[in-house]
């Protein structure tokens, strides 16, 4: 009766297995996100006001701590999903490769153990350790949470830039797993991906207090809790675009067909105009701003530089240009917004000591939160379209991947009726924690409720 | 030992922590689901609560470890596994999120609407998800995942006997552990009517898993042969002894109200049979497949065995620092 399975997956599956896997990932990435930056913003908080005594920075430094509970238990949960459809959706790329991979995702592990650990100590011993140790304690969940953040991504750095391994016969053999790990990807995207889950916090939790100053709460509470959320954003934002431009040439380099889907170049040539904006119709670039020999020039230093085209491989081996094309635009443009916001503030800032009283700044301030996450979508949607069709980049094409199983559509219909009741209930938990006044202590909530708030 | 039996040994430890302290975990959402009303089981839901709030977590991560090790050190076994198993993996996905997040939600909800949602959410997939977890222990026991990717017929793979009653088994097992670690907990945080009840439903709880064992052997006779002899007569036997033992010995402490020492008989009673099973199948992981056999290259289980090394010696003492704060009383509260 099952005997079907041996022809594959349907189409109809295999689309199904990509989007179960987008949906997860791209919500994961969401909370890892804070699970990667938010503890130190937090720390920060509660070190300012130890040092100074000011009630405020005590304040918020309780209340981001009890955000971080609830982010921290959806981003593990929504974590093991994803390491479960490693295996669920892919089998065949992990029966193959799961051993090039296992290195980092085992240290990952112990970075897991170890957050988990002192988030359970820091969240609720905040009235068993002395203020100093407390503090202490959230070092490790700091350093973690980035370790992680990078080991995860040199995984994904080794889908684009496979090395570490030979194949015979369809096994792989000679495997050198640190090879694997530090492939030539690993360096721009760890570097890229960490600077952006400090930008997305950042810039997400001071749009809340924007918000708030917007409608007229401008107290010291609210202004710090703006102030230092969007500091460590604005002050990563230059940076994330050098950043970017190096994750940029990196692809031109070593990726030319990611590349060419990016800008939606077709034909291979030199002196190759940047496009700005625009859509692929039948193959052609339409309605797009022509910036003459900008890619070349941003590609390559040299105004006359030859880029590959998509011409340059068969037509089965394009990944799909309009995705591609329209998120990467999305992710710079954002990228150059933020930058606007960021020096508006630092203008401020440097001339009058003070942070902007324009309304106009924190209606700007309070979509800055929206637009970093748009833009990390962006981004991924970039890097793993862009490898398309390919799951390991010229090596292992994601229709041999994918389980053979029947019924994966229905998979995801499960999947994504789960995360929307999900994201539905973790929005409304946590809009009800922002909007509690001051913070207060859930009747359960014995394990803190001598901690004393002022 | 060679370098494939140390890195299945890893595997296996990982397993049997999972079990022994995810397990409780599960056990305790089991329990909030029968305290009762609100109002009734307002204690007892406090305590459950209060007791995983700071370490469900890291005990979770055992999951992790135990997957993300089969993948790197047995990949093939990983695909086939993950790929055969497909619909209760998924389903067993499905309930660690409404367990995990709702558990999380829960504490942070202050209205008693929210909390019996998000109550009812967690305790319901406490219970349904270790059994999907059982049924695939019991698929793989009983030699019902082939080799390969996909092989296996999608329904049947799961839904037959031996699955059944490991699956019941396992929320038993759950539900066995959460009352004998309760039990400690209510009694340390001078509440002698809760520890009482806890003692009492340990007692019952282990009087059945005592009977759902037996039945399971039963069935292993009938639709597994091959493991029921391996733990009846073969190498699982030795364990699988010891864990009848270590049972009995945890109905007596529990009589005697050795509470603290019950959880480690208790505890030893689950390890010895995951042990047992494991023995038992030595050396092979699925049919005609040895764990030599589908083992990842020596650099990936050697650089994997060497991180693990150095990851143990910071993790060891973090853990150990994690479960005593916990365990002690408060200083000088009000
Ligand atoms: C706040 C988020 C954010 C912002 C403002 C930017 N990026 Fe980005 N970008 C990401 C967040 C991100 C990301 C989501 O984190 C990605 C996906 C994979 C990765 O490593 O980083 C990414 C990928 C990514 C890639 C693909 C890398 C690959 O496929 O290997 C390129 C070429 C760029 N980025 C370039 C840029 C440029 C030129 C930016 C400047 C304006 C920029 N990014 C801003
Ligand atoms: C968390 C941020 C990430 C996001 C938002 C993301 C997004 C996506 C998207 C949109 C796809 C579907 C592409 C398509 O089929 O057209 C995809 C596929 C996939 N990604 Fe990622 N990705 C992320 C990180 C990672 C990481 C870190 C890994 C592995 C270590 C990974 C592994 C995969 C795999 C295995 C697939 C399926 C095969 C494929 O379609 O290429 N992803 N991801
Ligand atoms: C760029 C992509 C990713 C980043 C930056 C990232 C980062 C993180 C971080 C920082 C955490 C812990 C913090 C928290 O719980 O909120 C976490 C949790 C987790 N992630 Fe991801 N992750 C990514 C993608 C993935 C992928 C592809 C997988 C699996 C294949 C994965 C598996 C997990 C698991 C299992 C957990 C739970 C750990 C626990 O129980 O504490 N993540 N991730």
């Amino acid at each position: 009766m099952w005997g079907f399975f041996a022809q594959g997956a349907t189409p109809a599956d295999l689309m199904a297995a990509r989007m179960q896997m987008a949906l997860s990932l791209g919500w994961h990435i969401i909370v890892a996100c804070f699970g990667v930056a938010m503890p130190a913003m937090t720390l920060l908080a509660q070190w300012r006001g130890h040092r100074t005594g000011d009630v405020h920075y005590r304040l918020l430094a309780r209340r981001w701590a009890r955000a971080m509970g609830v982010l921290f238990a959806v981003g593990a949960v929504s974590g093991t999903i994803l390491s479960f459809e490693m295996g669920l959706l892919w089998p065949g790329f992990m029966g193959t490769y799961g051993q090039v991979i296992g290195l980092p995702f085992t240290m990952e592990g112990i970075a897991f153990f170890i957050e988990a650990i002192f988030l359970g100590i820091y969240l609720y011993a905040w009235d068993r350790l002395p203020p100093r140790r407390h503090m202490l304690a959230a070092i490790p969940i700091i350093v973690a949470g980035v370790a992680s953040a990078f080991f995860v991504v040199t995984a994904n750095a080794w889908m684009n830039q496979p090395t570490g391994f030979d194949l015979a016969g369809g096994r792989v053999v000679a495997v050198d797993p640190w090879a694997a790990m530090f492939n030539p990807a690993t360096p721009p995207q760890t570097v890229h991906m960490i600077l952006a889950a400090f930008m997305v916090t950042g810039y997400v939790m001071a749009s809340v207090y924007a918000v708030a100053m917007l409608r007229g709460r401008r107290d010291r509470y609210h202004r710090l809790g703006f102030a230092i959320p969007f500091t460590i954003a604005a002050v990563v934002t230059p940076v994330q675009i050098g950043v970017g431009d190096w994750a940029a040439h990196f692809v031109a380099e070593r990726q030319p067909v990611k590349l060419a889907a990016m800008e939606g170049v077709f034909q291979t040539g030199e002196g190759v105009p940047l496009h700005v904006g625009g859509v692929v119709i039948d193959g052609e670039m339409r309605y797009a701003i022509e910036i003459p020999h900008g890619l070349s020039l941003l590609a390559t230093w040299d105004p006359n530089g030859r880029i590959m085209g998509l011409d340059h491989v068969p037509r089965d081996e394009w990944p799909p240009v309009n995705v591609v094309h329209l998120s990467f635009q999305a992710m710079v443009a954002i990228g150059f917004a933020l930058l606007g916001l960021a020096a508006w503030a630092g203008f401020i800032a440097w001339r009058r000591r003070r942070l902007p009283r324009s309304p106009w700044f924190y209606r700007a301030a309070a979509l800055s939160g929206v637009g970093s996450v748009i833009a990390l979508e962006a981004g991924w949607v970039t890097t793993e379209v862009g490898r398309q069709p390919w799951i390991v980049y010229g090596v292992q094409r994601t229709a041999d991947a994918v389980n053979p199983a029947p019924g994966l559509v229905w998979g995801f219909v499960a999947v994504s009726v789960i995360y929307a009741m999900l994201t539905v209930a973790t929005v409304y938990v946590l809009r009800r924690l922002a909007r509690d006044v001051p913070v207060p202590v859930a009747p359960q909530e014995r394990d803190v409720e001598e901690y004393p708030v002022p | 030992m060679t370098l494939v039996e140390i890195v299945l040994a890893l595997l296996w430890t990982g397993l049997t922590a999972y079990a022994l302290l995810g397990g409780a975990d599960f056990g305790g959402g089991f329990w909030d689901l029968f305290a009762g009303s609100a109002a009734r089981g307002r204690a007892t839901r406090k305590l459950i609560e209060h007791s995983l709030g700071p370490i469900w977590e890291a005990n979770h991560v055992w999951l992790i470890y135990a997957v993300v090790l089969l993948w790197t050190a047995f990949p093939p076994v990983f695909a086939a596994i993950t790929s055969s198993l497909y619909i209760p993996l998924t389903l067993a996905a499905l309930g660690i999120i409404g367990r995990g997040a709702a558990f999380a939600f829960r504490k942070v909800s202050a209205q008693l609407w929210q909390q019996r949602l998000f109550g009812a959410v967690f305790a319901f997939s406490s219970v349904v998800t270790p059994f999907f977890f059982g049924a695939c222990a019991g698929a793989i026991a009983s030699g019902r995942v082939p080799p390969g990717v996909g092989q296996a017929d999608p329904m049947r793979v799961w839904l037959n006997p031996t699955s059944a009653a490991c699956g019941v088994l396992a929320v038993g097992i759950a539900a066995y552990l959460a009352a004998v670690y309760l039990t400690r907990d209510a009694q340390r945080q001078a509440e002698p009517g809760l520890a009482e009840t806890f003692a009492l439903r340990a007692r019952v709880a282990g009087v059945i898993v005592g009977g759902l064992a037996v039945a399971g052997l039963l069935v292993l006779r009938w639709d597994a042969p091959a493991l029921f002899r391996a733990l009846t007569s073969g190498p699982g036997s030795p364990l699988a002894a010891v864990s009848v033992i270590a049972g009995l010995v945890s109905l007596v402490l529990l009589h005697r109200r050795a509470y603290l020492a019950v959880r480690v008989t208790a505890a030893l009673a689950v390890a010895a049979l995951l042990w047992a099973w494991a023995a038992g199948q030595y050396p092979y992981l699925l049919p005609d497949t040895t764990a030599a056999e589908v083992s990842a290259t020596g650099p990936v289980l050697t650089a994997m065995v060497s991180v693990l090394g150095v990851g143990a010696l910071i993790l060891a003492p973090s853990m150990w620092w994690l479960f005593a704060l916990f365990q002690r009383d408060l200083p000088a509260r009000r």
